[in-house]
């Protein structure tokens, strides 16, 4: 490879200017008063972590993660996601803190870049974890949260899907018992979101017809609540079963919450096998091309930090939203222009630290003798006087001379 | 109010056989579309606007959103590797995947595979435990071996009609190819009545054994 250009930077990373990060820091500041509302405490971890603790115990996988070395040749990890981070916390330092904990977080995760469709290496993520509860009312809460974060964001039209990693596994487990490696082609399909390759699977393992079409079954159950009646009556398997009665309570709880018209039921959605076990659940606004919030109970995680307690959460992409929210643009506010002959420099410091003050905000220049530094106080469409710089866009011009 | 589904439609040897399918599925798309030479079509009575793509960018527009859905061979899908749902096949465009050489190919100590599909060849010889090079081309494939580029090459195979023409014989297939339907992740989920219903409408005719 050739030698970078000066102004050239790695794929998948990106400056933000001014207006950009405007809009970015009231997303921020959005989201996150409405997850404080909600009583979750914000926190911060280090952008640095080991390798063999919150690296493995990630969702990400190993190939996707940046690693690093230190001076002892320790491997490091650059956060992928901060629910792992999250996880060491509550662990540790916050060990003895009475359960529920709610936390809440916004930080840039890195995850070295796949392929095209605007997958970057450096995002941002504005979350919530809930660490200790396992009730439905957790689960509902998280995803009302995110749907009341989504609005605060300002995504208009968006759609929140559920599933629960249980059902698939409790189907799987009643249709091809001990079958390790066929119930392993089935779940990849459908995390491939192949379904002509999932239903080629069926077909090649030659199984009764009713068995088969229960696993067939699978891929229509999506909808509304007639979804979770359908799955109900395709498995008999008992995790199948508490897990449909958890999300028919989740739903129950999300009507209390009068949000569960953006709320449906898909379960074909599964997730990384690894890392959620129960409700998991993905949003989706209507002018971006990719889900803008996923989320979903992981009670096996916390264990490996040594507190094996349960927990639910969500993280918004917090700049794919940047992308796609339109007419937000905030209305950008003019400084205040004070300047000033060196003879008249404190008047001129004096009063605009007096705007500032008053909440106005002020840039100072000066004017030097020639007088050619001075800035025209006209219309900015005017051309400037003859020996001044034009007015850039400011509000107002105080000249002090 | 149902919503306006954008489709990516491949243009050439696929769109016939596609549209011919969406119209015995019953949905009203006009003959003349066939021959116009228009990029972006819009048919409102059929709640759609076409999108003409070359094949292979296909799960590029859905990948990204700007389609809702698509359709394109299963070839370009293994190449391509989108991040897209695949939700039909649609039984049309069937051909398949083959390693192609000259009758008297014997394997050489440097061995060099010629292809359209650099992906799929890598994968597939990768998984064969064959050590081979592979070279990227855009067209002619057959040519390769002809002269002398490569002993083998991976390409489509309809007929077999052009690789009898130039006395090529296929050693042996890598996957069947058929074309698919496609689907955004976020339009599968915000036009979900629409993606469905068409879907369903297409799963009949392809259950009734169309011939198209």
């Amino acid at each position: 490879m050739s030698k970078p250009k000066g102004f050239e930077k790695p794929a998948g990373v990106r400056d933000y200017l001014p207006h950009a990060v405007a809009k970015l820091r009231r997303i921020e500041r959005e989201v996150l008063a409405c997850m404080d509302r909600w009583g979750y405490r914000q926190i911060m971890t280090p952008t640095m972590e080991y390798y063999d603790t919150v690296g493995v115990a990630s969702s990400t996988s190993d190939q996707k993660l940046f690693k690093l070395l230190n001076n002892r040749g320790t491997t490091m990890v650059l956060r992928s996601d901060m629910t792992s981070p999250i996880a060491r916390v509550v662990s540790s330092l916050l060990k003895e803190e009475p359960l529920p904990i709610r936390l809440s977080y916004h930080a840039n995760v890195f995850r070295a870049i796949e392929e095209e469709a605007g997958r970057e290496s450096e995002f941002f993520q504005t979350g919530v974890e809930l660490v200790g509860d396992d009730s439905p009312e957790a689960d509902a809460e998280v995803i009302a949260l995110a749907i009341e974060s989504l609005k605060a964001a300002g995504v208009a039209r968006f759609k929140i899907a559920m599933g629960h990693m249980g059902f698939l596994n409790g189907l799987l487990q009643e249709v091809l018992p001990e079958r390790a490696e066929d119930q392993g082609s089935l779940k990849q399909d459908l995390l491939n979101r192949d379904y002509v390759g999932y239903r080629g699977t069926i077909e090649r393992l030659n199984l009764p017809e009713e068995q088969a079409g229960k696993l067939d079954g699978v891929l229509k159950l999506r909808g509304g609540r007639e979804a979770l009646e359908h799955a109900q009556s395709l498995s008999g398997n008992t995790l199948a079963q508490s897990s449909i009665r958890h999300l028919g309570k989740v739903l129950e709880v999300l009507d209390a919450y009068e949000v569960s018209e953006h709320v449906m039921i898909d379960l074909t959605m599964i997730g990384d096998f690894s890392y959620y076990t129960g409700m998991i659940f993905e949003g989706y606004a209507a002018e971006l091309g990719s889900p803008v919030a996923s989320g979903g109970r992981y009670d096996k995680l916390l264990r490996q930090f040594g507190r094996a307690v349960p927990s639910t959460g969500f993280a918004l992409k917090t700049n794919r939203i940047l992308d796609g929210v339109s007419g937000t643009d905030i209305p950008e506010e003019r400084p205040i222009l004070v300047q000033y002959t060196p003879a008249f420099r404190k008047e001129g410091l004096q009063k605009a630290t007096e705007l500032r003050a008053q909440g106005y905000i002020a840039v100072t220049s000066v004017i030097e003798e020639n007088d050619h530094s001075e800035v025209a106080g006209q219309n900015e469409h005017q051309p400037p006087a003859a020996g001044k710089l034009l007015n850039k866009g400011y509000q107002e011009i105080i000249t002090f001379k | 109010m149902a919503e306006v589904l954008k489709v990516a439609m491949p243009k050439g040897r696929i769109y016939k056989k596609a549209s011919a399918l969406f119209r015995a599925a019953g949905l009203p798309i006009p003959l003349d579309v066939d021959e116009t030479r228009k990029l972006v079509i819009p048919l409102p009575e059929a709640g759609m606007e076409f999108i003409l793509a070359k094949p292979v960018d296909v799960p590029t527009y859905v990948e990204y959103g700007v389609a809702d859905i698509g359709i394109v061979g299963k070839d370009v899908l293994m190449e391509e590797k989108k991040d897209v749902y695949e939700l039909l096949d649609l039984g049309i465009a069937r051909c398949r995947m083959s390693v192609i050489a000259l009758p008297d190919w014997t394997p050489g100590i440097r061995q060099r595979v010629a292809t359209k599909y650099p992906n799929v060849a890598s994968q597939y010889f990768r998984e064969q435990g064959q050590q081979v090079e592979v070279v990227k081309l855009n067209g002619s494939i057959e040519l390769a071996p002809l002269i002398g580029l490569a002993d083998r090459i991976v390409d489509m195979v309809e007929t077999g009609q052009t690789l009898r023409e130039n006395g090529l014989v296929e050693l042996n297939s890598i996957f069947e190819i058929t074309s698919r339907l496609i689907a955004n992740r976020v339009s599968y989920r915000m036009k979900n009545a629409e993606i469905q219903q068409l879907c369903d409408r297409l799963q009949q005719v392809i259950n009734a054994g169309a011939q198209l």
